[in-house]
């Protein structure tokens, strides 16, 4: 309490950032933006990390071990693993953040509604999400990716009907809280509008739980496309991306491990990265 | 119109549904409000006072409802308005002060924000015209450099300063009539006073019509000129605040002014009113105080308690004021005074 007080006083109006911007130094966010900032960089710059094209296969030089000219070695096609492994990082961060982007909007969007207006609303959304929730995430992605068939629309189609039903449990709670404060109160006594109150005054007091969420999530959905370029359900060869990269390179595990544990190890640290930067981010956005 | 007050609350009934049963939480209220007139309700909680605040705005509990009554302000019945209309009203017309400023003002958005909103919501100002006109609100409700004020966020004003916020907030479309919800409850005795202060002189250069609702009779005394006593969901006790606090006509409100402490005379033990108020649920027959009654006789067991009028501006619900009065004559009570200036 002291502590916040004193540096309370540090902070003058203007340099707050949703009111509450005094945890900015936490080793923890820091050490989250510093390890997803790397992995971007590595992503978006990757034709400036190596020479390669991702895609191309060299018979000849299949399966070589690490070297100078090939880092991480290359596959059974001869594709440098370490220009993969870059060039999958785009392909995976991009549908991990698209697809949680999705759902977020939907279940954010549904979960106002069900939270505010209560009554029927929340009867019939409450109903939806108990449906939803009771089939196993994974059986009901691969049965929504298996109709739709492979590629990276399927996985936003499948995770968005799949995912918003954890953003509307989280922000219809929320908001069932949130209503009973008085300020909400205030803000119907001073006639405002249903849509200014959601939207200006409840949404951003309760928005914060559901991106801390969102960061964790995207590890998931990561972890969902992987699993399912593994199942050979993903986005389709030759593109790269870690999930399939595994699973090719599984065959070659007692001669070649790099080819499976490097992109397995890019996922552990993409999600060691997104969970600082959520548990971060928790401390920043957490209401006084 | 002229003549017509600006509120006029006309035999209101509320009735709220619980689990415990209908909790009859307004029963026939009826007082007026002139334009730039101040109204002091008084009772102690769950009395109904701010049930009667939250009737006006149309802002009842779930489960809450006027069972009877009219509230006409300016010659409208807000009880017959429909959503749209209603939400017109507030804020633009009839605007509220809350108790608690910490946790009436929105934690997440800068307080020159919640002030401009108003004006942007209701009168369609720009997002640039309603900041200087937060600016200028905040000048005149005596907040210290409002340009840098503008940004700061609730927690990081004091008490006194959000309360000051609050009324900027309430003031912002120019309403004719607030509603003052114990507005100094939560402050210290100084930064009250210069509350109370500033919504006099406010009131005064804008006339608007102030209910103050509130269980200090200090404050009271301080900002208005006509009283309302409530007790158990009733009006007992009306009329001007010097002549009810030098000659109380009703037992309920001597028990409250000899519940006042007197510093000029050190007692032992304050007095105070035994028993606890009736349970609106099923509220006592007959006079609702009669338990807690010295003066209870049998004919009080009975019947209803309207208003008496018992002097010229001065009405009693109590059939047996004569012996308060009486009582008053042979020990007279302390009046809560006004803050010498």
């Amino acid at each position: 309490m002291a502590e916040a007080r004193a540096v309370a006083t540090l902070v003058r109006p203007g340099e707050t950032v949703l009111g509450r911007g005094r945890k900015w130094r936490s080793p923890t966010l820091l050490a989250g933006i510093a390890i997803l900032g790397a992995i971007i960089l590595l992503a978006v710059g990757a034709p400036l990390f190596t020479s390669y094209n991702p895609v191309t296969p060299h018979p000849v030089q299949g399966l070589l071990p690490p070297s100078a000219q090939h880092l991480l070695g290359t596959d059974q096609l001869g594709r440098d693993v370490w220009t993969r492994l870059l060039y999958g990082a785009r392909i995976d961060l991009q549908v991990g953040f698209l697809a949680v982007l999705f759902p977020f909007i939907v279940g954010t969007a549904i979960g106002c509604l069900a939270g505010y207006f209560g009554g029927w609303i929340d009867t019939i959304t409450m109903r939806a999400v108990d449906v939803i929730l009771a089939f196993p995430f994974f059986v009901l992605v691969i049965a929504i990716v298996f109709v739709i068939g492979p590629g990276t629309k399927s996985i936003y189609i499948a995770v968005t009907v799949t995912d918003w039903v954890s953003y509307t449990w989280i922000i219809r709670g929320e908001i069932l809280a949130a209503k009973r404060h008085e300020y909400i109160l205030a803000a119907r006594a001073l006639g405002y509008s249903r849509r200014r109150i959601i939207a200006r005054h409840l949404l951003p007091n309760v928005i914060t739980q559901a991106i801390v969420y969102s960061m964790s999530d995207i590890v998931f959905t990561i972890l969902t496309i992987v699993t399912l370029g593994y199942l050979g359900l993903g986005v389709p060869p030759p593109t790269p991306e870690w999930g399939s990269m595994i699973s090719d390179g599984q065959t070659f595990i007692t001669t070649n491990w790099q080819l499976a544990t490097i992109p397995g190890l890019a996922v552990v640290i993409t999600g060691i990265g997104l969970s600082l930067l959520g548990d971060g981010l928790a401390d920043l956005l957490r209401p006084e | 119109m002229t003549d017509s007050p600006l509120l006029s609350v006309q035999d209101l009934h509320v009735e709220i549904a619980t689990r415990r049963g209908t909790v009859r939480a307004i029963d026939g209220v009826s007082f007026d409000v002139g334009e730039g007139e101040t109204v002091g309700l008084v009772g102690e909680s769950g009395c109904g006072k701010s049930m009667t605040l939250r009737a006006i705005l149309g802002l009842l509990p779930r489960g809450g409802r006027v069972t009877r009554g009219r509230i006409l302000f300016r010659g409208t019945d807000l009880l017959s308005l429909d959503k749209d209309q209603l939400r017109d009203v507030r804020g633009r017309s009839i605007s509220i002060i809350f108790q608690e400023p910490m946790t009436a003002l929105n934690p997440v958005m800068q307080v020159g924000d919640q002030i401009a909103e108003g004006p942007i919501a209701h009168l369609g100002y720009s997002k640039k015209a309603a900041r200087e006109r937060a600016l200028e609100l905040m000048r005149q409700v005596g907040i210290p450099d409002p340009a840098r004020r503008f940004g700061s966020y609730p927690h990081e004003l004091s008490g006194g300063l959000r309360q000051r916020v609050m009324i900027a907030i309430a003031l912002a479309c120019e309403p004719q009539l607030v509603l003052c919800d114990e507005p100094t409850t939560a402050l210290d005795v100084t930064i009250q006073d210069q509350i109370l202060k500033l919504l006099l002189q406010l009131q005064e250069s804008s006339q608007i019509g102030l209910i103050f609702v509130t269980h200090d009779l200090a404050v009271v005394s301080q900002v208005s000129r006509s009283i309302a006593v409530m007790y158990a969901a009733q009006i007992v006790e009306t009329g001007s605040v010097e002549s009810v606090f030098a000659e109380p006509r009703h037992p309920y409100t001597l028990g409250l002014l000899r519940a006042v402490p007197d510093f000029d005379q050190v007692k032992a033990m304050l007095d105070s009113i035994p028993g606890i108020p009736p349970d609106l649920v099923s509220p006592p027959a007959g006079c609702r105080f009669r338990p807690r009654c010295g003066f209870a006789q049998e004919d009080c067991a009975t019947g209803d308690f309207p208003l008496l009028e018992v002097a010229d501006d001065r009405a009693t619900a109590c059939i047996h004021w004569t012996q308060c009065r009486d009582s008053v004559i042979a020990d007279p009570v302390i009046v809560p005074g006004r803050v010498p200036d």
